[in-house]
């Protein structure tokens, strides 16, 4: 489990394992499905598949249902219809025997505030049966320093700030070494300092091994530290893949910039480029299939100045739209 | 905490070594108490809990002064049992009877207000505060989790009824003379028997507040409002309290869970009187079997949303 794939922190490590799903899938879920007793569908036939050692983005606007798969996969909510798996086993059958490899932030931190946040740990450790009350102490002294919050150990949690909280909740999700790490949208609350934390501390986990899922509403957020990613909108999975496949699926485009955009087309249209679109100083096109230096040489030969050539990845972003031809912020 | 876990809490870098050893090693069968322990303290911790107790601490003390303050001028109390709590009259003869008097006053609502208000906040108080959701995911288990709650609020119905009759023994002794005491029966018994009467009575009272609890713990289950779960529990015990006072429901009065509640009086009569006594135990065990199933029916079965 520990050795599968170290996922570094640039995206080029998703075409190493599938998702495809035979084995070292972390989290499998097969048509899943939750009706609340209202009537709505909150999760429509989920078919998740998280390999394992990625660091998983799980991506969509507010209400589209992450929270009530991530519950499902906790085991807090039983499903409608459709089954889930975690760590190969079906929950919430196997609470007992998969929890204690899982550490979870869901919704955010929710801590007793009358007790100190040491005393908060000590709290949910004691909740786990399997963890050792010998270790009890330093494992939670070890959570804290990890998080930061080694100094405001012994404050009372209702004196914590909501980064203070959410660092709280992340240490307990730290408590043990976990197989899998569930955050549910882990940087709200947090200051763009406290961001950069969590997202390298993230990548220090992946790094170690333990799988990432990670629910999170912000685009750049899961371009930046996921090598995989799901997107969600009510209730139904869009699409899932590693990050960088995602992208490619927006197509990216042939960008030359140049002061002669006419002349510029032209040449591009003998060299069978298509879709040749033309704004102000710059020409964008589909990237042709034979070598893009011969493009640009050709460029040359017919004398059109050329001040940029490249080819521009698209972004998570793009890919969103293109996916679902609406702006990521309109909810569900 | 415990010895076992300051022992080795230095040494942060070798420890967390030996924590992911430990991890490996199969998990012993007594580290699932761990969670009943932090949840007795965790319970004992909480300002509403400290609050209960001292108001419950404070009724004795009322009583006592109250008592004492009626018959400084050297009259007894009049009339005897049919104006106050049972045993009242006795309180200046021996100080021992304030134990009796201060559960007889507190056992009608004080008490299982008390219990209600832990029980009913038992399970609906997590998930109020979120905290339900980070238990389940330790993984606690709804089961383990659910039976921690009732064994805390069987151990606090034990601690409060303790409290009431220490503090009536502290200011009895206090106020009042102490010694032989005279049995409902008439007979007298020594003072060393009179105590021990008087911790079988607190037990008994204790016992009591088990039907109480049960309620509790079920209604708590069944809304993630601590607030609202309290309220309805001791909104039920004030509509068992009125309905048991009315002759025409005689027929349904047998099962509620207040009506044998004062029969502890008969152990102070020689010889016991066991009949309504056990009649209590019973009803008691009967609540704590349906309620305690109907709770564990609803929480293994929900859905934690909150």
């Amino acid at each position: 489990m520990a050795e599968l794939s170290t996922a570094g922190d640039s995206g080029d490590s998703g075409d190493t394992s599938d998702t495809g799903g035979t084995g070292d899938t972390v989290i499998a879920t097969r048509a899943l499905t939750k009706r609340y007793r209202g009537g709505q569908l909150a999760v429509d036939g989920l078919d998740l598949a998280v390999p394992a050692g990625s660091v998983f983005g799980f991506l969509g606007p507010n209400g589209s249902g992450k929270t009530t798969t991530i519950r499902m996969l906790m085991g807090l909510i039983e499903p409608t219809s459709g089954t889930a798996r975690v760590l190969g086993r079906p929950m919430p059958r196997a609470t007992r025997t998969v929890l204690p490899h899982v550490g979870a932030l869901i919704e955010g931190p929710a801590l007793y505030g009358f007790l100190s946040g040491r005393d908060n740990l000590l709290r949910y450790d004691s909740a786990d049966p399997v963890a050792d009350p010998r270790t009890r102490r330093t494992r939670v002294a070890t959570a804290l320093d990890r998080v930061g919050l080694t100094a405001a150990a012994g404050k009372k949690a209702k004196a914590y700030s909501l980064g203070m909280k959410q660092r709280l909740g992340l240490a307990a999700a730290l408590l043990q070494p976990r197989k899998l790490l569930v955050l549910d949208e882990p940087t709200n609350g947090l200051d763009p300092q406290g961001m950069r934390e969590i997202r390298s501390l993230v990548r220090e986990l992946a790094s170690d091994g333990t799988t990432v899922f990670l629910s999170s509403h912000l685009l750049d957020e899961i371009e930046q530290v996921c090598t995989h990613a799901a997107v969600m909108a009510q209730g139904r999975l869009i699409t899932q893949g590693p990050v960088a496949e995602l992208a490619a699926g927006a197509r990216s485009r042939l960008v030359v910039t140049t002061p002669d955009p006419g002349e510029a087309a032209r040449v591009l249209k003998e060299q069978g480029v298509s879709d040749v679109v033309v704004t102000e100083d710059r020409v964008t096109a589909d990237p042709p299939d034979h070598d893009l230096a011969e493009v640009n040489a050709a460029l040359v030969t017919a004398g059109v100045r050329v001040r940029g050539f490249g080819v521009e990845r698209a972004s998570l972003e793009d890919a969103f739209v293109a996916l679902t031809g609406e702006g990521f912020d309109v909810a569900g | 905490m415990s010895r076992a876990e300051t022992a080795d809490s230095s040494g942060a870098a070798e420890s967390a070594a030996s924590g992911r050893a430990a991890a490996a090693r199969a998990p012993s069968p007594l580290w699932t108490l761990g969670l009943l322990r932090n949840e007795l303290s965790t319970t004992l911790r909480r300002w509403r809990t400290i609050a209960l107790l001292g108001v419950l601490a404070a009724v004795p003390v009322l009583v006592g002064v109250a008592v004492k303050i009626e018959t400084s001028d050297g009259s007894s109390t009049a009339g005897g049992g049919g104006e106050g709590p049972a045993f009242i009259a006795q309180i200046t003869n021996n100080g021992l009877f304030l134990v009796f008097t201060a559960l007889a006053a507190t056992l009608p609502f004080f008490l299982p207000m008390a219990v209600g208000v832990v029980a009913g906040d038992a399970i609906a108080g997590e998930a109020n505060a979120g905290t339900l959701r980070y238990l389940l995911v330790a993984p606690a288990g709804r089961t383990r989790l659910l039976v921690t709650k009732y064994a805390t609020t069987l151990a606090f119905c034990v601690i409060a009824t303790l409290v009431v009759a220490t503090s009536a023994l502290i200011v009895g002794a206090l106020l009042f003379p102490l010694g032989e005491l005279t049995t409902i029966s008439g007979t007298r018994i020594s003072f060393g028997e009179g105590l021990g009467r008087a911790l079988l009575i607190a037990l008994i009272v204790a016992a009591s507040l088990i039907g109480i609890a049960a309620l509790g713990l079920f209604v708590s289950t069944l809304t993630n409002s601590g607030i609202a779960a309290m309220a309805t529990t001791v909104g039920l015990l004030i509509t068992v309290q009125i309905l048991d006072q009315i002759p025409q429901l005689h027929a349904i009065q047998p099962y509620f869970f207040s009506h044998y509640w004062l029969s502890f009086a008969d152990l102070m009569r020689d010889p016991v009187y066991w009949d309504d006594l056990i009649r209590n135990l019973e009803l008691q065990a009967l609540y704590a079997a349906v309620f305690g199933a109907a709770a564990w029916a609803r929480f293994t079965a929900k859905d934690i949303t909150a």
